[in-house]
């Protein structure tokens, strides 16, 4: 069953979107870490699209659609920005490189790209969608 | 997030309640990074509590364990619940911070 959630970019809307995504899955049978490994993904592409997308610019809003197809998870993003974020040069980082300068962030898309089966960012028309995908075991 | 603190001459003992998010994690960066802290020998993690951490959250203790480890601190977690230990794990931080079951094992690290 399809669900809708529409959201202003603020940091505190995160936990808004991490219950919406939590409560959508409860009733699928799926285990407590995967339940949370999918809201972690979802967690950390909303962060950015608010914080890097959107400049936490609480006039915009960004749009969450969730489902399940076939066993198959997927939830769309989608915002009106004219600068799209989409990681599309994004190479995984050297962990014991980010200890050793004390690097704070960079570590999201590569829990989202390890987490989720699929990762799309498509830009049509100033609309930005951010798919994700993960097969419910 | 509420962060509790414990200390005996030696050792900081950090309880962690709620989520640690983008929006929460400034709160722990801003107790990690206090300059008194580095006069432990130990900075203990109690994670019973500690429901969610995402990225954000996890870039705080990436982004002071060098620190830390230059001024021998050592930086142990424990009580994690699976979900969150699984996050470590999924980002192989599990073999880069020390992560114990029990308080006792944490005492004894």
């Amino acid at each position: 069953m399809k669900q809708a959630l529409r959201i202003s970019c603020t940091r505190r809307n995160l936990k808004v979107v991490r219950d919406f995504v939590s409560e959508f899955l409860t009733g699928y049978g799926l285990s407590e870490v995967l339940i949370n490994q999918i809201v972690l993904a979802v967690d950390e592409v909303v962060a950015n699209l608010i914080i890097h997308g959107n400049g936490e610019d609480e006039s915009k809003h960004l749009d969450v659609r969730v489902d399940v197809k076939n066993h198959e998870f997927g939830i769309e993003l989608e915002d009106t920005n004219r600068t799209s974020y989409s990681p599309g040069s994004y190479q995984e980082p050297d962990l014991q490189e980010y200890v050793r300068i004390g690097k704070k962030g960079g570590v999201g898309m590569m829990l989202v790209n390890r987490i989720m089966d699929r990762v799309e960012f498509t830009t049509h028309n100033s609309h930005n969608i951010c798919r994700l995908y993960k097969h419910l075991a | 997030m509420k962060i509790t603190q414990n200390s005996t001459d030696t050792t900081l003992t950090l309880l962690l309640d709620g989520e640690l998010d983008a929006s929460s994690s400034v709160l722990l960066d801003n107790e990690l990074s206090k300059p008194e802290i580095l006069r432990y020998q130990k900075i203990l993690v109690d994670c019973r509590q500690l429901n969610y951490i995402s990225s954000a959250g996890l870039g705080v203790f990436i982004s002071h364990l060098q620190t830390f480890q230059d001024a021998n601190v050592k930086l142990i977690f424990f009580n994690m619940q699976e979900k969150v230990h699984n996050v470590f794990e999924i980002l192989g931080l599990d073999s880069l911070m020390t992560i114990v079951p029990s308080l006792a094992e944490a005492e004894a690290a």
